[in-house]
């Protein structure tokens, strides 16, 4: 077995008394193994895909915030900005990378701006509905026991908008998982890198986890905006069960 | 910027559009892949989006099975496809190499919004005109094809448009695995360091992302049957801007959460 240059932990393999299941000829699509001995690697490829995932769609929320506001303070303005953050959503992901990498260069940077610009369709909308469904009669209130439009917008605003804006995030977050593998274009795409090595090299037990952890990560993160938004908003839930 | 100067050149060069490997065959392509994924998963989509829709069941399937697909990468999914022994990365006609693989990866991915668009479309459609029709005493095809199909079909058609873009723009993706259309270009490019080729191509792409959506979205006012009819529908003022609203991804979700 020491014929296998792709078998990296052979001595391991051999204790067992055969090749290992993600050797090269064995080659298994599901490979415990695998899992464990390269478990550095998929960690480091989790944790980067987790920190471009995050930072995207904080970046397109610290975008989409002015935004919206802009568009609701400008009437004649929101459609103007509607259709342009719906218009970055027709540049493909393949490129749009590689239009920013002119500016960012080959770095993570670039996948995180052009996947923040993706996430700026949905949340700028999110944003904009969430607001406008604050009922008048409560903005009315407000205003009349003193309350500025700072004060209103932190403290009335947002609060009740947040439930619809927090469906946003939840659509925005688990779209950005997934076309985060598309960063490997760069060579950033956290477990799109792994999936795209083990494409090339037909490593099946590194493509298959990697593709699963994909998805894990996005039900991952998606129960984590539920549970921060249930924390966030306790009346929702009493107003629920009364 | 040189670079902008280089990739006005490499796109108003005849030679890179023309020739096997040029601009204008990889556009081709992907054109014959977008329409055909398209039409694979409307064909499979719409029947049992719209029946369900019909029937008012199944309605928990039909708008949670957009969730499940957007958390699945269709990168992922292609290169699992290239990798299994079917359909692997065979050629396929036209489609060129990985053909039959990118048909698939492509025609799911558009699945799960046509579905839930379709069936979110039947399920927006006033309640009173469903029991007008009962009332006259039309069958359930009657309903179907008389009452619930045209009022829905706006809704239907502006989830047509809403995937044709996205299965287009999704569709460079194929160059990652080695597959057909303008992605190829750009991967091409940025591996041997033709920048201008890369950027060139990628602004061939968002372009047609472009034209293919006004087009659509003329096509789309073109058929409308409520047309001059006023926005809204009868006896539902609210429907006009409900309208423009399901018409993006974001708000999609939005509506869908309205239902029981």
């Amino acid at each position: 077995m020491t014929l296998l240059p792709a078998a990296a932990p052979v001595a391991q393999a051999a204790e067992d008394g055969g090749p290992s299941c993600y050797s090269r000829f064995v080659n298994e699509w599901f490979c415990l193994d695998y899992v464990r001995d390269r478990q550095d690697q998929i960690v480091e490829a989790t944790v980067e895909h987790v920190v471009i995932t995050v930072s995207a769609v904080l970046l397109g929320l610290l975008i989409a915030f002015p935004l919206a506001l802009l568009a609701r303070r400008v009437r004649r303005l929101e459609s103007g900005v509607v259709g342009f953050s719906t218009g970055l959503y027709t540049v493909p992901s393949l490129a749009l990378f590689p239009i920013l990498v002119p500016f960012t260069g080959l770095s993570a940077l670039t996948v995180v701006i052009g996947l923040a610009l993706y996430c700026l369709t949905i949340l700028v909308r999110a944003l904009l509905d969430g607001l406008r469904a604050v009922p008048d009669d409560v903005r009315e209130s407000a205003r009349g026991m003193g309350y500025g439009p700072t004060r209103l917008l932190l403290r009335v605003e947002l609060p009740l908008a947040l439930p619809v804006v927090m469906g946003g995030l939840r659509v925005a977050t688990v779209s950005t998982v997934a076309l985060t593998t598309v960063g490997t274009l760069v060579s950033y795409g956290g477990l799109g890198d792994l999936i795209n090595h083990g494409r090339q090299y037909d490593f099946r037990a590194e493509l298959l986890t990697a593709a699963v952890l994909c998805v894990v990560l996005a039900v991952v993160l998606d129960v984590v905006i539920v549970l921060t938004q249930r924390v966030l908003t306790p009346w929702t839930r009493r107003a629920a069960s009364a | 910027m040189r670079l902008f100067a280089d990739t006005w050149r490499y796109l108003t060069d005849a030679a890179s559009w023309t020739g096997s490997g040029g601009i204008l065959a990889r556009l081709v392509e992907q054109l014959l892949l977008t329409v055909t994924a398209l039409g694979l998963a409307m064909a499979i989509a719409l029947p049992l989006a719209l029946w369900l829709g019909h029937l008012g069941r199944g309605g928990f399937l039909a708008i949670n099975i957009s969730n499940v697909g957007r958390a699945i990468p269709t990168f992922a999914l292609l290169a699992l496809l290239v990798t299994f022994e079917w359909p692997g990365s065979q050629t396929l006609g036209p489609y060129g190499r990985a053909g039959l693989a990118t048909l698939i990866a492509l025609a799911l991915f558009a699945l799960p919004p046509l579905v839930t668009q379709s069936y979110v479309a039947m399920r927006e459609v006033p309640e009173d005109a469903r029991e007008a029709a009962d009332g006259m005493g039309m069958s359930g095809s009657q309903k179907f094809w008389r009452v619930e199909l045209p009022l829905a079909l706006p809704l239907v058609m502006s989830g047509v448009r809403l995937a044709l873009v996205q299965v287009w723009a999704t569709a460079t993706i194929a160059a990652l695995v080695a597959g057909p259309g303008l992605g190829r270009l750009i991967t091409e490019g940025f591996a041997n360091d033709r920048f201008s080729q890369g950027i060139g191509a990628a602004i061939v792409v968002a372009l047609v992302a472009l034209v293919l959506e006004l087009g659509a979205a003329a096509v789309q006012r073109a058929l409308d049957p409520m047309r001059g009819a006023g926005r809204g529908r009868p006896g539902d003022p609210g429907a006009a801007e409900e309208r423009t609203e399901a018409q993006d991804p974001a708000t999609m979700s939005a509506a869908a959460s309205r239902l029981p």
